[in-house]
């Protein structure tokens, strides 16, 4: 949930599912480049695309190629010679853009990726886990998590303005649930497209393959001399992207009177015990906060966005003076020490001289349902160690069979 | 959250459980309601059992989970009803909606209802067969549930089903009348207990 400010807005309310709410970002944003190879549950939105480029409603170049890493080894060639461009994948798919998400990043080129979040096989699931983005989590894209329909398309919108920054030029993933979100029709409020075009503006390269007056060569052979140096200005792009990414919520919030930010503080100035959590299970999370709220539990709930770059010490903020935290992981890392989300939470607590109890819950692997009693659970586990003052099981599976 | 209104539906692949979900939700959107509409994926072919969930409500619903406490749940094939499993988690003043020409009060001891839950029958394969010509049992079932279920006046919800229909069956005539007319036969033949 954003929060919505009366009166600014000039949208049009309407029902549609996830995958029909980024398709339509998409179009109106109309990229110079789509490439893109269908797979569940991302299907629909280039099923969709390729309908607005057949209608003649955009004058994208669509790219029908024959697997993914071809999609995005199209994105980073027209990107490279300055075209504004977007894909999108899931799970399998992601895995098989393995490489070319490095090259991507380290060419510094700023193209936009949906990823509805499914698992990674084996075995073969379709439906909803985050093994796929967290695994790319170091690839050097920026992660942006939405929590519903409307956060995918704002997100996606928002995506477009901060890989362009030209302090940032990094590539970004906009992560939505697979068919919870993709496939789930729900209202949201979608921008005229003036509007948007107005927001993204025209993408004008400093630096572009094409550009004949300026000569440039991008991806050449970076050897001991330079790929270190290379390297630490990615990072430094990441660093920059953390201004960036507040601004351009900002200008987007004045446009529309929907908030963002890092993450959403949900009841947590008064928090006892929260539970962390991003993506669609959030709004599960608040719906139990409330309901805990009015039994006098001080429940809260912090909804991550933005999981790269990892706002490491706004989050140690936000939690370090609650009594117990659970960190919601929907990946197994397989690390045995708890899932990606849970390790880097947790080390953002680690110099804090006051800091919570923490556990970690791995949920909804393979599309497991997670309902609010589920959650209840974990607040449960919550208080329960506050009253031990320990934490017994650090790392647990939640609502799975034993 | 007593405002937030929740539908089951249970059906076959093909049965249009989940285009009538949809279908549903767009529709009560349109009314200036919030709504859910989503199928449980599984995997689906013709004949097996399918799921499909709608939540309506007066303000912005925030669960994104399967519907597993439905004040409404509709089945629209019988032979889904193997007993009260089917109804499970039915609110004690909840409505059951059954695709049948069985006598409602037959149903209540196989379904194992209580004394505040109500349920309703409607043949809906045979008004399916006579006005659309294929036992499609979605939109009869959809125009019993609108009559049923009270979640808005029946009247505002009918009509704007109607401008959908024409919506997304454009220049197809016959077959916007053939779903209208099941529409509204269910409205007038749904029988409860």
């Amino acid at each position: 949930m954003t929060q919505v400010q009366a009166g600014v807005s000039q949208g049009r309310r309407v029902a549609l599912t996830g995958n029909e709410a980024v398709a339509l970002a998409m179009k109106q944003v109309e990229p110079d480049v789509v490439a893109a190879y269908p797979i569940t549950p991302q299907t629909d939105i280039v099923q969709y695309f390729s309908s607005f480029v057949a209608d003649g409603q955009v004058r994208t170049e669509f790219m029908t190629v024959e697997s993914e890493h071809s999609a995005l080894s199209a994105c980073v060639g027209a990107s490279a010679a300055g075209a504004r461009c977007m894909t999108a994948t899931s799970a399998n798919g992601l895995a098989l853009m393995w490489e070319v998400l490095y090259i991507a990043a380290g060419l510094r080129l700023p193209i936009v990726m949906a990823v509805v979040n499914r698992a990674l096989s084996g075995p073969i699931n379709i439906h909803c886990d985050h093994s796929d983005s967290m695994g790319a989590r170091d690839s050097g894209w920026i992660q942006l998590y939405s929590e519903d329909a409307q956060e995918a398309y704002d997100n996606l919108l928002q995506a477009v303005r901060i890989a362009e920054h030209p302090e940032v030029l990094l590539p970004v993933m906009v992560c939505l649930d697979g068919f919870i979100i993709s496939h789930s029709l729900e209202n949201l409020e979608v921008l005229p497209d003036e509007q948007v075009r107005a927001f993204v503006g025209t993408y004008r390269p400093d630096v572009w393959l094409l550009d004949a007056a300026r000569p440039v060569t991008m991806g050449p052979l970076d050897l001991q001399d330079f790929y270190f140096e290379h390297k630490r200005q990615e990072a430094e792009a990441m660093a920059r992207a953390v201004p960036v990414i507040e601004e351009v919520a900002a200008e987007f919030g004045r446009a529309t009177g929907r908030r963002y930010g890092f993450f959403e503080a949900y009841r947590m100035d008064d928090a006892e015990v929260a539970v962390l959590a991003l993506n669609s299970t959030a709004g599960t999370a608040r719906y139990v906060v409330d309901r805990l709220r009015r039994r006098g539990v001080r429940a809260g709930l912090l909804k991550l966005r933005v999981f790269r770059p990892f706002p490491q010490r706004a989050l140690a903020d936000a939690l370090e003076g609650l009594a117990a935290l659970a960190v919601m992981d929907r990946a197994e890392g397989l690390s045995t020490a708890g899932g990606p989300v849970f390790v880097e939470v947790r080390s953002a607590l680690y110099d804090r001289a006051r800091r919570p109890l923490t556990m970690n819950h791995i949920y909804g692997l393979g599309g497991r349902d997670v309902g609010p009693d589920q959650i209840e659970k974990v607040f449960d586990d919550l208080l329960q160690a506050v009253e031990c003052g320990e934490v017994r099981r650090p790392v647990s599976h939640l609502g799975v069979r034993e | 959250m007593s405002t937030v209104t929740e539908v089951r539906w249970h059906g076959r692949g093909g049965q249009g459980a989940k285009t009538a979900a949809v279908l549903l939700a767009e529709a009560v959107s349109e009314a200036g309601k919030f709504v859910q509409g989503f199928p449980e994926y599984g995997p689906e072919r013709m004949g097996a059992p399918v799921a499909a969930f709608n939540r309506l409500s007066d303000e912005p619903i925030h669960l994104h989970c399967h519907v597993s406490t439905p004040n409404i749940v509709v089945i629209l094939d019988p032979t889904l009803i193997k007993g009260p499993q089917i109804v499970e988690g039915l609110a004690d003043d909840g409505v059951v909606l059954v695709n049948s020409p069985r006598d409602p009060s037959e149903l209540r001891e196989v379904l194992g209802l209580g004394g505040g839950q109500r349920v309703f029958t409607v043949d809906a394969s045979r008004i399916a067969r006579e006005t659309i010509g294929r036992d499609i049992p979605n939109m009869p079932m959809m125009g019993a549930l609108l009559a049923v279920s009270g979640i808005m006046p029946l009247e505002e919800l009918r009509a704007i089903m109607g401008q959908q229909l024409e919506t997304k069956f454009k220049g197809k005539r016959e077959v916007v009348e053939g779903n209208l007319k099941a529409i509204d036969r269910a409205i007038q033949e749904v029988q409860g207990a």
